[in-house]
């Protein structure tokens, strides 16, 4: 398997969407190229960083005054 | 080799019924505390789509009161052969693509906007990254470097990577609720977290800070 080959498989990889045939190649490669190890690694820690932290929040206040604003035009309607 | 992560909701079989379909039933005969149960459910994920795609504040507050706005008029067009969720996405994404337009004075914004670039369809830094790389950094620092990141991915793959890996929205849902195929989002998702990996390194590869900022 080329490194190429890999990648197209990456997300699948990542997502445990292989089949156990396809997982055992993945692993083969794994086990002889470092580049892909590091790809694989770092891709998941991308993900997961992106999950942990909430980027855009919003505060209880404005929530709050947002709700009301819906269902007020919704009670309008 | 590390345990394989699962990610993606479970799929709800075509015969179950969603807890959002009883509400969804009320609210259409007029009950609006089970419509704002919905609000309440769904709002804090529809805001911060909205800024993903919009990159304002004000903009998305506005796309959220009108997507909540506009399911509600047409909750008489919900199938419910799909998730309210996806489906309230889906006119949640399609406003905060109007508002991108009017920002930009009328000029045309689709979701399939700056996705022919090759960037990222093949890893170029190889370095491998610190144990643990956000103690590297504050907080704030932390909350600035991802958002400055994926602020610089084309719209239709940051889209596509908060659905599926932030949202965990299935390939399906994502695909139907950006009214993209299934072989585009999987495509999308692929070039958005290589990309987005790329970019990150220069923050946390190994020999610490290289002065990316």
């Amino acid at each position: 398997m080329t490194c190429s080959e890999f990648l197209a498989q990456l997300d699948d990889l990542i997502d445990d969407h292989v089949t156990a045939t396809m997982r055992a190649d993945l692993e083969e490669h794994l086990s002889g190229c470092d580049h892909c190890v590091v790809t694989l690694s770092t891709t998941r820690k991308t993900i997961e960083i992106y999950r942990k932290h909430e980027l855009y929040t919003l505060p209880d206040t404005m929530r709050e005054r947002l709700q009301k604003a819906i269902l007020d035009r919704c009670k309008k309607c | 080799m590390s345990t394989i992560q699962t990610q993606g909701t479970e799929e709800v079989q075509p015969e179950e019924v969603h807890p959002d379909v009883a509400l969804v039933n009320r609210a259409r005969e007029g009950d609006t505390a089970a419509y704002e149960k919905l609000v309440r459910q769904y709002d804090r994920q529809i805001f911060r789509i909205a800024q993903h795609i919009t990159q304002n504040r004000e903009d998305a507050e506005d796309v959220m009161q009108d997507a909540f706005l506009k399911a509600y008029e047409k909750l008489d067009q919900f199938q419910g052969n799909s998730k309210f969720y996806t489906w309230l996405v889906r006119i949640a994404v399609n406003e905060s693509l109007m508002r991108l337009r009017k920002r930009r004075t009328g000029k045309m914004v689709s979701i399939d906007e700056d996705v022919e670039t090759e960037e990222g369809s093949m890893p170029r830094d190889l370095a491998d990254w610190s144990p643990d790389p956000e103690a590297q950094y504050g907080q704030s620092e932390m909350a600035d470097i991802l958002r400055k990141t994926i602020q610089g991915l084309p719209p239709g793959f940051r889209v596509v990577f908060v659905l599926r890996d932030v949202d965990g929205l299935s390939t399906e849902e994502t695909a139907e609720s950006l009214g993209l195929s299934i072989p585009a989002v999987k495509s999308r998702l692929l070039r958005a977290r290589l990309q987005l990996r790329e970019r990150l390194s220069r923050y946390f590869r190994k020999n610490g800070k290289d002065g990316a900022k």
